[in-house]
This record gives C-alpha cells, structure tokens and sequence, in this order.
C-alpha cells in the first residue's frame, strides 16, 4: 500500500522524440493517494496501458521519476516494486493447476505453505472457482481463464498498488458485475491503491473514488463521478462521459449571454472577455422541448425511446442537438424549441471549460 | 433430410487415386513383390514367402545395424532438441541481428545434403582439411577413417550442424508466437528466468518441439547420403546405418529379396515408431485439458 508520485513523468516510444505529438505520454504530474480507488478512462491509444505499464516498471520512462510512497522507484525493476497487475487477456501458466496458479506469485515470494494454502483458497472462493482448483488452467474458457489472473494479481495482500488493464473485456456481463463488485470489495477489505484501465465510462463511474481522464497522451481532469458530470473541464470529457454526451454549441460569448448562430441565450452567470473558439456546452439531461418563441429554434430528426426515457435527435442551424425528454412526455409537432437550464451550461474556450463570474 | 445418392461422384476421386497409385501404392508393391521373391539374375524369380523375413529377424547383422540407428538417432536428439532450444532462447527477437541470424541459421539447412558430406569429408581429413589437421597438430588423435570413435563423433557433429538450425528455427517459432502479457505477469509474479522456461515459454514450444522431434527422428532415423560420403559406412562397420545398409545389400549384393523385405520392415519400423510417439504426445496434450 503506496502513495504513487509521479513527477514529470513523459513516455515516448520512439527513441528520439522531437515535437509532442511523438510522446505517447504528455508530461504528467500526479499524486495517486494511498488506499484510494482510480479509474483511468480514456478511448483506445489514449495513453492509459502506457502509464499503467510505466507504474509496474515494465516500461521505463522517456523522463520522470516514479515515487512510491516518497522513495523512487524509477530505476526499479518490477519485481522489486511488489505492484500486481492484471491484463487485458487472460495470462495463466497452462500447464499448472488453477490452485498452483493461484498459488504462484506467492510461493515466488517464498511465502509460507500453509498460509498459501489458505490464502489460495480464499481468493478461489472469491473469483467463484473453488471447485475447479485441481484442474489443469489448459483448456479453460477465456472468463474462467481471466478469472484465474484476476485471482494472481489478487492473491498477495501486501501489494503496493493493484493495477487493472481493462481486465474484464472478455468477461461475460453478468459475471462482469460480480467481480467489479468483488474488486470494490477487496478494496473496502484491504485499502489497496487501485487503479483500474477502462474505456468503459459506466465500469469507470462504477468502480472509483476517483476518475482520471485521460485524452490523447495527457490527464484532461480527475475527478469524482459528480463532477465529470456535472462540470467537464475538457469538451472531450463531456462527450466522452454521458449517454449521449455533452451537446457543444459554436458560439460568441459576451457577459451573460451567448449568440448561438443567431439566437441569444441567457448563460446564468457572467464571463469576461474569452479569446479563441468559444462554445456552450449542454448535457442532454440539462435541456427540454418546448414551444413558442422560448430557447433556440430546432427541428426534431428522431426520437430513439431508451426505455427509461426518450432521447431526441435534433438540428439547430446545421448542429446536432441531443434532448433527453422524460418517459411520459409526448413529443409533439408543436415542439420546435430546445431550452438550456442555465445551471448545467457550460462554456468552452479551445476545448477547455472556462469558469463564470458569480453573478 | 434426405440424402441423394450419386455414385458419380467416385470419379472425383480419380486423379488423387491415379496420383496415389503411382507414387506411392505401385512402388510400394513392387517391393513387397520382390520381399517373398528369390532371383539368380536373369530377370528369373522363385516364391519364397516369408523366407526373408525370417532370415532377417535372426540376422546379427540387421540387429547391429539397427542398435547402432538407434544409438544415432538418440545421441543426435539429445543434443539438437536441447542446442536447439537454448539457440532459440538466445537469438534477438527482433529488428537487423533477428534477420541475420535467421539467415546464418537457414544456411546448413539450404545445402545439399552430399555437399554437407563432403564439406565435412574434407574438412575432417588429416592431410587438408582444416578441423582434421589442426586436432592433428594439437597432438589429438583424429582419423575417421581408421578410428570409429572419430567417425562417429565427425558423423555426429556434422548432424548437429547441419540439422540444430531445424530444431532452433522451430522452437524460435514458438517462441516468437508467446504474447508479451506472459512475460509481463511473470514479471508481476516474480517468476525466476527458470520458471519463465518451465512454465511459459516450454508449454508454449510444445506443439513446435513435437513436430521438431518428429521431423528430426524421421530424418536421422533414415540418414544415408551425409555418412555414405564422410566414412562410406566404416571404419569396418561402425557408422553402417541401416539405410546405408539396406544398400549395400541391395545394390553392392544385388540381394533383392532380402533388401526389399527389409526396406518393409524398416518402413514398418519409421512408421510405428513415429504413430507411437505422435500418440503419446497428443494424448499427454488432451489428458491436460481435463
């Protein structure tokens, strides 16, 4: 259990890097707090296994210092680290039984029989395969087999950090459920400093205290479920996060107000002078229909009903606007307006959120 | 649902029986052909039956031929599968040098197998050749032609560097196809360099290493052209393999008879051996999967 520092911590793979968009890492500064659960979410190539891998020690760093708990660890091997890892695809030693796989990271370490045996069959009955521990881990199916390297980075207790490279991709859902359950509860039992890869933003909201973002190479914001909700500091985390995401509106923005392609709109609180492309940006749940002359002049293109509520597909002057109407309400002809509430508006300058004055 | 009948389709089959028939079957049977048979030349045969079998079963000078095969063929797979591996382990796994020894390595393979009898035929002998002269100036005694010691340690050898690329390049193979995530938890799990071969890498080199081991018995099994050129199957009789053998009965001694019927057996002998060893390794292979 650790607190992980890193300090200016960038990763290139190729071997002279000249200009930022050769890093697979932009240059980081972060401290991951000790006992807490992370999810670092980002989309494919973003960059997360790189700073997982860069954690163990299986890749080393372009530049930067790894601190585990104040002592670095930069120049470490991953052995010495004591960090646990669990990959994408299942890893499991073929031709050893599901017990002596279990067993394997902690007879490595030289760990007393009796205790292995009772720890192996602890984590056994955690990954629901106490009955299969005799059996050889060929011939397995993929989740049993995923379960097993569930099991190995689980199985020592005093582990640095817990480190998951989207370990449940080929698990089936149901099962899917059960472990991250298992995993939340594993951390709630042993405090361990967890940090779970995913490009799966309902695992992500899930599974963490806190969600770290990550987008092309670099951090774009950590924060807790709420927050990346409710005030996206990167125009990616809005459209990332959400179902559907964030709504972006190119716009001039001048003190309280907004000039959407033409139509002003009220912001709920004042901005100053903002240099750059400016846009708003509204989450689907902060919007409604509505009719007359009120909000921005739309025309509905479809409505997909998601059973809990209706989803609205509109067009506003060339931009796709998303709506989300509640269950009951009937979409009807009339409703060719969109309405922003102010308190979920949001204003964008260069894709990064800009914070209004208190009005 | 039913199903039609149409005994046409038998002719489908025809070019592959054709083929068959003529490659392998007919040959075949005329060997069988000449095993029950006895000639004194003059394109005459008498029936013999079993005669040859049974002569050759009893015949000393089959049994030492085949000890000595056998003796081959262990002492060759006992140091190309092992040499092999440890090569395979060894090599870069990628990039310029990956490329170059690949390259270096298939070499021994793409030589014509008389040529690598007389590299080494050369190479061994006293007078010229380098590795013979120099072991003779070392004050070694090294002769193959005189001494069977030499000789089969020249036959050996030049085995091993003719066939240990076969066995490396398979086993590279393997090794290649291993998924980085394997080593990358063998790291998280602390894992000894041993441990990463017993574990990951020799489970995962299995299915190469058995078709290695299989192509490299076969093949030493049935070795005739490299020691026929180094020692000509002497000194006396001390590298007569059995194919070497066979020859010399066959053609030296114009014993048709008794060479067809032990072109059979040996035959029978490849063939059984090999369906034994290909058995018992798959079956070790399912017997883990439950």
């Amino acid at each position: 259990m650790a607190k992980i520092t890193l300090k200016n911590l960038a990763h290139s793979y190729l071997p002279n890097p000249s200009s930022e968009d050769d890093y697979a890492l932009k240059e980081l500064n972060h401290e991951w707090v000790d006992g807490e659960a992370y999810a670092l979410l980002g989309s494919s190539g973003c960059g997360k296994s790189t700073l997982l891998n860069i954690i163990s020690g299986l890749l080393h760093p372009s530049q930067g210092r790894i601190l585990f708990n104040d002592v670095d660890v930069t120049d470490q091997p991953t052995a010495q680290r004591n960090i646990a890892q669990v990959f994408q695809f299942p890893v499991v030693y073929d031709t050893m039984t599901v017990r002596d796989n279990l067993a394997f990271p902690l007879r490595n370490r030289g760990a007393d029989a009796s205790y292995v045996a009772q720890r192996v069959q602890q984590i056994g009955e955690m990954i629901g395969m106490e009955a299969e521990l005799d059996r050889k881990a060929r011939g397995l199916t993929a989740d049993a087999k995923q379960k097993i390297s569930l099991g190995r980075g689980m199985v020592r207790e005093d582990v640095n950090a817990l480190l998951f490279d989207e370990p449940l991709t080929v698990i089936d859902p149901h099962m899917k459920w059960e472990l991250r359950t298992q995993l939340k509860q594993l951390h709630h039992d042993f405090g361990h400093t967890m940090i779970y890869v995913t490009h799966d933003q309902t695992e992500a909201l899930t599974f963490a205290d806190k969600v770290v973002v990550m987008y092309d190479g670099g951090v774009v914001q950590m924060g807790t479920p709420q927050e990346l909700f409710e005030t996206p500091e990167h125009t990616f985390v809005g459209y990332f996060i959400g179902s559907p995401g964030m709504n972006f509106l190119d716009a001039e923005i001048a003190g309280r107000h907004a000039n959407i392609a033409g139509t002003q709109i009220d912001l709920g609180a004042g901005y100053g002078a903002i240099d750059g492309k400016t846009q708003v940006g509204v989450r689907p749940e902060f919007t409604r229909l509505g009719t007359g002359d009120e909000g921005l002049p739309i025309n509905i293109t479809r409505v997909e009903d998601v059973g809990r509520h209706k989803i609205v597909r509109a067009d506003y002057k060339g931009q796709e606007i998303n709506i989300i109407a509640p269950e009951g309400q009937e979409i009807g002809a009339d409703m060719n307006r969109v309405v922003f509430d102010p308190a979920g508006i949001n204003i964008y300058a260069n894709e990064w959120r800009v914070k209004g004055e208190a009005a | 649902m039913e199903k039609t009948v149409n005994q046409k389709a038998w002719f489908l089959i025809l070019p592959v029986l054709i083929l068959v028939a003529f490659s392998a079957v007919i040959p075949l049977m005329t060997v069988v052909n000449y095993s029950v048979q006895d000639t004194f030349g003059n394109n005459q045969f008498f029936w013999a039956g079993l005669e040859w079998f049974e002569e050759l079963l009893h015949s000393e000078r089959l049994h030492d031929a085949l000890g000595r095969q056998i003796i081959f063929s262990l002492i060759i797979l006992a140091i190309e599968v092992p040499l092999g591996i440890f090569i395979a382990l060894n090599m870069p796994k990628k990039g310029f040098w990956a490329s170059l020894c690949l390259v270096l390595m298939s070499l021994p393979l793409l030589i014509p197998w008389n040529v690598v009898g007389t590299i080494w035929q050369i190479f061994g002998r006293v007078d010229i050749g380098l590795l013979g002269y120099t072991l003779d100036k070392l004050g070694i005694a090294y002769n193959y032609t005189q001494d069977s010691f030499a000789a089969w340690v020249t036959v050996i050898v030049m085995d091993v560097w003719h066939w240990t690329s076969l066995v490396a390049l398979l086993a590279y193979a393997g090794l290649q196809s291993i998924p980085d995530a394997y080593y990358q938890a063998a790291k998280i799990d602390q894992a000894s360099r041993w441990k990463v071969f017993r574990f990951i890498e020799l489970p995962k080199m299995q299915g190469v290493l058995m078709i290695a081991i299989l192509l490299r018995f076969m093949d030493s099994f049935m070795i005739y052209t490299e020691p026929f050129v180094v020692t000509g199957g002497g000194p006396g009789n001390s590298t007569t393999f059995l194919s070497i053998d066979l020859v010399k009965m066959a053609l030296g001694q114009f014993d048709l008879g008794p060479a067809a019927a032990f072109s059979i057996m040996y035959y029978l002998v490849i063939l059984l051996i090999s369906y034994v060893f290909y058995t018992v390794m798959t079956n070790l292979d399912k017997r883990d999967g439950v």
